[in-house]
């Protein structure tokens, strides 16, 4: 059926759990839609002035841990006049109830209709997120297409690592925001304030222009897109004077400013996550050729030593939780690391609490880390990621890893008593054979035998993790050609084979990997313009849901969407993902502004090619990537002269006692 | 230490484990000093009694914690109660004085909500079920299909009395001892369907039954006159205390 449209600001703001509250012991683990989280918030909403509804577009247990969905929530509730709350997407068996039942898509805070709420924000970390984002739409009685929407409805806003290319849901959504959020919703609330105080001038069209025209979120409908002949885009145009030709990305520049989640939440139900996270930095300037996230996060900017204690002490306090990750996107790298985990270690030492640092890095500096972060004994399994399967294919991606490295390096966590190491690897990077994908099981069969003989024991394990490589836009391998999911999955089971048949230590070295398929529609959301916004509309209306979830996603009908939707187009699922660009093809997010130089990424591209490296910027001289000079920013890297507590500090002694 | 907790509203949805992991953050944000088991992997000393399935309120779950040192209970309630969150209650805690505590646990009082129900229906299922010799249900277990006797666990039921009437919603209380396996209060009303076929006892998934366990504990000795009243569990604690 369909959901009713449209909620009067009054009335509409009623807490829907009584209707809710009828289906949950229908449906599979209830607990995950009624909130009460330790430290969640629920404001007073007559009080409010901007009412934000935030949503994390997968099931609450991937959602509720979600670091940027918890920043945002609690730098959003502290403003005054301010109120923030969660939603997360429903599974099918709560979603076919309350379309039965007619009950909206709900909050998880107050239990308010989303469509209740001035904005409604949406974090993307992953394209597969995007059906979900319809189901929420539907459901909260929103109109679908950002063209069907009423003077009453939220203004819809796409944040998080995907909105660095909205154009496929650019029908959906009204603006995105490229970057660190935490300022840009604080510069969009100030701008809705006023517009309601001032009697909404020009209505929803005016809202959305004046956003448009700050500068602060992307406005894809306020955007004329042309296309050649043969597919390819002639140009993207403001459609009025006063609107940016291009948006640019928002970067936070002192973390210390910004301790956030200072309170993080503690759901009732079970999550992904079972601990609470420290961000020590963001960005990271290695340079590894694939990674969006490394790329589009540019400079590094790091959170002081003090400021990691604090946060680590204070967190603990506000939620009990037993352990703490350090978390960024590559955490051996912080400048002062060695100092915060040693002072860590000593803070925690004979407590209950245990700290985690996620880092793949391929040295001994890392295996020193790990070995002082489990200082009490829990030594379970460490990894490594040199991603690319041979020496050469490590050139191409800029993972400056040498075999002789990881050898060592392996050997080296195998005699410090560690058992298990988990290998990180891509499969279809450019340029790739099958042979360098191979060479992963060679270099499997000699971990393993390099670790017997250190360790002197036969238990010793290694896992190879292997998914196939998705090319993303503002990466040097935006312009390449994706591997098709036949070849890939072809190597990946020549691979599989390679190490099954080792005699001698093939026992020793586990498996795992993705097959490709879903891999392909990732690439075609990930590169896509505004027509494969269609394919996702047929998609969702055939069903998809849950398109990051295995046993939920389903190729063919993705690709019969494609068939359908595109069909009077030039363009198909090839043309979108296996296709490679060249220079001069204006590509769909050409006009947002990640900060990084389009010919300085051109040309990583063409080195990569060319099989040659670029060093960490941090180090070494700056090789010219834009982001600094063009964004006003700068990389920010210890040495802090802000010490640390002593250990001892009561502040900082949490845990249990003795 | 005993304590007893009262599991209300939207938080009768969180299952026992759900409540386990926020139990022990919460021992740890209200800085209760807890002792821990030894070992490799150590873990605070709690132990449960008897939890009520999710999707169940409750105002009588118990469980015991072991501490590292002395601690006034009053003040523990307090501070473990303002750390759990609103829903999940600390109502009352005791030093653990005596060794019989889960034997006190004899029986369990249930209030059910039939939503869509009338008294007088439901009148004609439980003299019914009150009439029969043994009531036999089956229900999945984590260890497969089990029978249940209904009627021998059965200590007491009735329709309670509601002011108007209660045209749209019958009220009942049972008692049901404690058994192994546990007979809960969905298997009654599975033997409530059996004993007295009816076309209105299939509506009752729609809207579901609101079950609420009011009390635990041991079965009055001189066996009152319907059965229905149950004692404190904690109240032989907190005598030994007060000698
Ligand atoms: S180290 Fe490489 S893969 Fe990791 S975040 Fe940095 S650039 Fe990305």
């Amino acid at each position: 059926m369909d959901m009713p449209r449209g909620y009067p600001d009054a009335m509409s703001a009623a807490s829907v759990f009584p209707a809710l509250e009828a289906l949950l012991p229908r449906i599979q683990k209830p607990i995950q839609y009624v909130g009460g989280e330790v430290n969640a918030v629920v404001g007073d909403w007559d009080a409010a002035e901007v009412r934000w509804a935030l949503m994390y577009p997968d099931a609450y247990e991937v959602g509720a841990p979600n670091q940027g969905v918890q920043i945002l929530y609690e730098v959003l509730n502290e403003q005054p006049g301010v109120l923030c709350e969660r939603t997360y997407a429903v599974w099918p068996d709560l979603e076919a109830l309350m379309r039965e039942h007619a009950v909206p898509q709900f909050t998880v805070d107050a239990h308010r209709p989303v469509g209740a709420f001035d904005l409604f924000g949406i974090s993307f970390s992953t394209e597969l997120g995007y059906t979900n984002m319809l189901t929420a739409l539907d459901l909260a009685g929103i109109g679908i297409l950002a063209v069907e929407r009423g003077e009453s409805d939220p203004i819809v806003v796409a944040g998080g690592h995907a909105a660095f290319n909205p154009e496929p849901i650019a029908d959906f959504i009204d603006a995105a925001v490229l970057g660190d959020g935490e300022e840009a919703v604080l510069r969009l609330t100030d701008i809705v304030r006023d517009w309601k105080r001032e009697g909404r001038p020009g209505g929803r069209a005016g809202l959305l222009q004046l956003i448009a025209a700050s500068g602060v979120a992307y406005v894809p409908s306020l955007y004329d897109v042309e296309y050649l002949e043969d597919g390819r885009i002639r140009r993207v145009v403001p459609r009025q004077s006063g609107i940016p030709w291009r948006v640019a990305k928002h970067t936070l520049m002192d973390l210390d400013e910004w301790p956030y989640p200072k309170a993080p939440l503690v759901p009732l139900a079970e999550t992904v996550h079972e601990r609470m996270s420290v961000e020590i930095f963001r960005g990271c300037t290695r340079g590894c050729r694939f990674c969006q996230a490394g790329m589009i996060t540019r400079p590094v900017r790091e959170r002081s030593k003090a400021g990691i204690a604090a946060m680590v002490a204070n967190g603990l306090q506000a939620t009990g939780y037993e352990e703490v990750g350090l978390l960024s996107l590559s955490s051996a790298d912080h400048s002062e690391i060695a100092e915060v985990t040693t002072y860590l270690a000593d803070c925690y030492e004979g407590s209950q609490t245990s700290l985690s640092l996620p880092s793949t890095r391929v040295d001994a500096f890392n295996i020193d880390l790990a070995n002082e972060l489990s200082r009490n004994g829990r030594r379970s399994g460490l990894t490594f990621a040199p991603e690319g399967g041979s020496e050469r294919m490590r050139r191409v991606i800029n993972k400056q890893v040498t075999e002789e490295d990881l050898i060592r390096t392996v050997a080296t966590a195998y005699a410090a008593g560690w058992r298990q190491v988990k290998l990180y690897f891509m499969c279809g990077l450019p340029t790739e054979t099958d042979e360098d994908v191979l060479q992963i099981a060679r270099m499997a069969a000699e971990v393993i035998r390099v670790g017997r003989e250190v360790s002197g024991r036969r238990d010793i394990r290694c896992t190879v993790s292997i998914g196939g490589f998705v090319p993303k836009p503002h990466t040097p391998f935006q312009w390449a050609a994706q591997l098709d999911h036949e070849t890939t999955d072809a190597r990946l089971a020549k691979l599989r084979d390679a190490i099954r048949s080792n005699r001698e230590y093939g026992k020793s070295i586990g498996f795992r990997y993705h097959d490709g398929k879903p891999g392909t529609i990732e690439g075609l959301l990930s590169r896509g313009d505004r027509r494969v916004g269609r394919v996702i509309l047929q998609a969702w209306r055939d069903g998809a849901r849950f398109d990051g979830w295995s046993e939920h996603f389903d190729f063919d009908r993705w690709s019969m969407a494609v068939h359908t939707a595109l069909a009077d187009e030039p363009v198909d699922l090839d043309w979108y993902t296996t296709r490679e660009r060249d220079h001069a093809e204006v590509l769909p997010w050409d006009h947002l502004d990640s900060g990084l130089d389009r010919e300085w990424l051109w040309e990583d591209w063409q080195d990569s090619v060319g099989e040659h490296g670029v060093e960490d910027c941090r180090w070494t001289p700056c090789f010219d990537c834009g982001v600094c000079d063009q964004l006003g920013t700068s990389i920010q890297v210890g040495p802090t002269d802000l010490g640390l507590p002593d250990v001892g500090h009561p502040e900082v002694r949490v845990g249990s006692p003795g | 230490m005993r304590l007893r907790y009262a599991k209300r509203g939207r938080l009768r949805f969180a299952s026992h484990r759900d409540f386990q992991r926020a139990l022990e953050r919460a021992l740890r944000r209200a800085d209760v000093p807890m002792a821990y088991s030894a070992g490799f992997s150590p873990h605070p000393k709690i132990s449960y009694a008897n939890a009520a399935p999710t999707g169940t309120a409750s105002e009588a779950e118990f469980f015991e914690i072991g501490l590292a040192q002395m601690c006034d209970p009053d003040d523990v309630r307090l501070r473990l109660d303002a750390a759990l969150p609103p829903g999940l209650d600390i109502v009352d805690v005791v030093i653990a004085r005596t060794s019989d505590f889960a034997e006190r646990l004899q029986a369990s009082r249930w209030r059910i909500e039939l939503p869509g129900l009338t008294p007088a229906e439901a009148e004609v299922a439980v003299a019914a079920l009150l009439a029969a010799e043994e009531v036999i249900v089956e229900r999945m277990t984590k260890n497969g299909l089990r029978t249940f006797d209904v009627r021998g666990a059965l200590c007491a039921a009735r329709v309670m009395p509601t002011a108007d009437g209660g045209a749209a919603c019958a009220i009942l209380t049972v008692v049901l001892r404690q058994a192994t396996p546990a007979v809960r209060p969905d298997d009654v009303l599975a033997a409530l369907r059996s004993v007295a076929p009816s076309p209105v006892l299939t509506g009752w998934h729609t809207p579901p039954p609101l079950v609420t366990r009011e009390m635990q504990g041991p079965l009055a000795e001189t066996g009152s006159a319907d059965g229905f009243a149950l004692g404190d569990p904690l109240a032989a604690d907190r005598e030994a205390d007060q000698t």
